[in-house]
């Protein structure tokens, strides 16, 4: 297992260096000049080479990017054009918000995507599974962005419970575990957990109804296994693909909703991401783009691990 | 003779699956009865009801879609009266079942020896380490080699054979007073299926064990069962002592059965005597024999009424009108 897991990790290696290349020349090949939104508009030629040479901008890409790698393994992902912070300072914070924000959607997505799923699987066919079905169905096809709008419509503006935007009162961007944030939390969270848990109940239902209807079960049955027994066998059997559909799940939702996270504006990486594209802000951009690729690579890995040591028909060599 | 019931008491079993859109009389009024340390084996072709028989006797066809009347009765608990609770008290206790296919039939993210271990953990009680202990001491006794390494093993990483020793201690595990074997060996190579087969008779000797095993290979009933039952559409057609059957069969199935196997003498060009026709639909079965539609005795009076079973000798009988013309054959 231990070699497994150094195997792995080598591996991840090349992957990384890959993203990171991507990461790069991804935003030098889009069009447009960084430098835009900080120099007027009638700047001189003069002062723009001068600024230029001040970011870098003017050597050569492959310059730039190993200068670029090498901050980055130190740490520091550059400075924001526009706002003059430090990259590494913002995207951390995004990255916080974003997590709390995927997280409690997880949670919630996964709860009753596990449930709805078990549920239809196990009563195949049933009204219980219809029902299930249909909210999955529901769930995995209705833009989230307008759920979104609609929820802050009903219970912001409408009914007055909940506030519509924000991660705390005030516009702090500082997350405390108090009912005044938990508040601010709760309408995107549930936005963001109808997708993964209209996937989750999908899949789950797929598998359970699979595993169900192979010989292994009667034969639990046979010797004698009470239902709870053999459910304990089918979720161990579903687990492995489970974990893997959940992962990447969890995958997207660290990466943040660009569209989930304006509607609400949620100061998170989507947000973030959002705002230096509209800014060209070419450091940041590249700063968040790399911290969620990794996070992908990690998480990736994390599920083949956890898969590995699960199902003993994958092979660890 | 003996008073006492026998093990095994099967009275007028029907099981008819509702499932579908028109209903399928799987079962057709079986009566079978087995006594303690016996092995019977329930003979015949695809569809003709042996192995939902054999389920029956498990409760293990799907509740929901199947109806099930008569009697089942093992060791005076009526079966189809348990409750949940009794239910799973009885299966693997009382009655355990050897699946066809070893490799689907165990669960293939857990090990065999916890496989074992839970089912003895779960009748037994006690510990974990030691039906642990008692599973290591199955395996030595279905001559599984180096039984405390497989113990450990996935079923993916064993051979059929052995799987199927594996599936056997499995069974085996609490000592069942009734061992439903189905098919056991059919989905094992030839050399491997002697092994089992041998195993088995073995095994069914040391313990004890009455044993009813399904087949549709009449060497395979030869080489383990002391009784036969021959099942077509549903209904047992002929039952006696095996060598009975082989040397006197008397009803036309198991005649055209016993014709249409290859024996190995047989003078190369010659054409193998196949029972023509093919087996009935059982959503939709012939008011009379099943089998008359496809037997050379036939007479209008077959396809009016379900023959009752004759006796033909000693604990051998035929359901058929006809016994008197197939003396003979």
């Amino acid at each position: 297992m231990l070699v497994y897991l150094g195997k792995r990790l080598v591996y991840t290696i090349p992957i990384v260096i890959g993203v990171s290349i991507v990461c790069f020349m991804l935003v030098h090949i889009a069009p447009g000049d960084p430098l835009v939104s900080v120099l007027p508009p009638d700047a001189s030629e003069q002062l723009k080479i001068q600024m230029m040479a001040a970011y870098g901008f003017d050597r050569p890409y492959y310059e730039q990017f190993f200068k670029w790698c090498l901050r980055a393994i130190q740490g520091d992902l550059g400075t924001s054009i526009a706002t003059g912070r430090s990259v590494t300072g913002e995207v951390l914070n995004a990255v916080r918000n974003t997590l709390l924000l995927a997280v409690v959607a997880t949670f919630i997505g996964f709860f009753f995507g596990l449930l709805f799923g078990f549920v239809a699987g196990y009563f195949r066919n049933s009204a219980i599974d219809k029902i299930a079905s249909i909210l999955s169905v529901i769930g995995v096809s209705v833009p989230h962005y307008w759920l979104g709008m609609v929820l802050v419509i009903v219970f912001a503006a409408q009914l007055n419970w909940l506030p519509p935007t924000g991660a705390g009162p005030g516009g702090s961007s500082e997350w405390r575990p108090d009912w005044a944030h938990i508040r601010h939390l709760i309408l995107p969270a549930v936005t963001m957990s109808v997708i993964p848990m209209g996937i989750v109940a999908r899949t789950i239902r797929a598998l359970v109804a699979d595993i169900l209807s192979q010989d292994f079960v009667p034969a639990l049955r046979a010797k004698g296994l009470s239902e709870l027994g053999i459910f304990g066998h089918v979720v161990k059997n579903a687990a492995p693909t489970a974990l893997a559909v959940m992962g990447l799940q969890l995958g997207y939702l660290l990466g943040g909703s660009i569209l989930i996270e304006t509607v609400f504006s949620w100061p998170g990486t989507g947000f973030l991401l959002n705002a230096a594209i509209f800014q060209r802000d070419l450091p940041l951009l590249q700063g968040t783009i790399l911290v969620l690729a990794l996070f992908f690579v990690m998480l990736n890995l994390i599920v083949d691990v956890v898969q590995t040591a699960i199902d003993p028909r994958i092979q660890r060599s | 003779m003996l008073t006492a019931p026998p093990l095994v008491d099967i009275q007028d079993l029907k099981v008819t699956f509702t499932g579908g859109p028109k209903p399928i009389c799987a079962v057709n009024g079986v009566d079978l009865a087995l006594e303690r340390g016996e092995t019977l084996a329930i003979l015949g072709e695809s569809g003709s009801g042996k192995s939902v028989t054999l389920r029956a006797l498990l409760r293990l066809n799907p509740e929901k879609r199947t109806k099930v009347d008569g009697r089942i009765a093992v060791g005076g608990e009526d079966v189809l009266a348990l409750k949940p609770r009794e239910l799973q008290a009885f299966r693997g206790r009382t009655v355990s079942m050897i699946f066809q296919e070893p490799a689907l039939a165990l669960d293939p993210v857990y090990t065999l020896g916890h496989q074992i271990a839970e089912t003895i953990v779960k009748h037994n009680g006690g510990s974990y380490a030691d039906a642990k202990a008692k599973a290591l001491d199955l395996f030595e006794r279905v001559r599984i080699p180096s039984p405390e390494r497989r113990l450990e093993n996935y079923p993916h990483e064993m051979s059929g054979g052995m799987r199927q020793r594996a599936m056997i201690a499995l069974a085996l595990a609490c000592n069942p007073k009734v061992l439903l074997a189905d098919e056991p060996t059919t989905a094992l190579d030839a050399t491997v299926q002697i092994q089992i087969l041998l195993l088995i008779r073995e095994l069914q000797r040391e313990f004890g064990i009455a044993v009813i095993f399904v087949t549709h290979d009449i060497g395979v009933a030869v080489e383990v069962a002391d009784r036969v039952a021959v099942m077509y559409g549903g209904r047992i057609v002929e039952t006696g002592p095996i060598r009975d059957i082989i040397r006197r069969p008397r009803h036309p199935y198991t005649i055209g059965l016993l014709k249409s196997r290859a024996h190995d003498a047989m003078a190369k060009g010659t054409r193998l005597d196949a029972i023509p026709g093919s087996p009935p639909d059982l959503a939709n079965l012939p008011p009379g024999c099943s089998f008359a539609p496809r037997c050379k005795l036939g007479t209008p009076a077959c396809t009016e009424a379900v023959p009752e079973p004759v006796a033909v000798g000693e604990g051998h009988e035929a359901r058929c009108f006809r016994t008197d013309q197939t003396a003979a054959a």
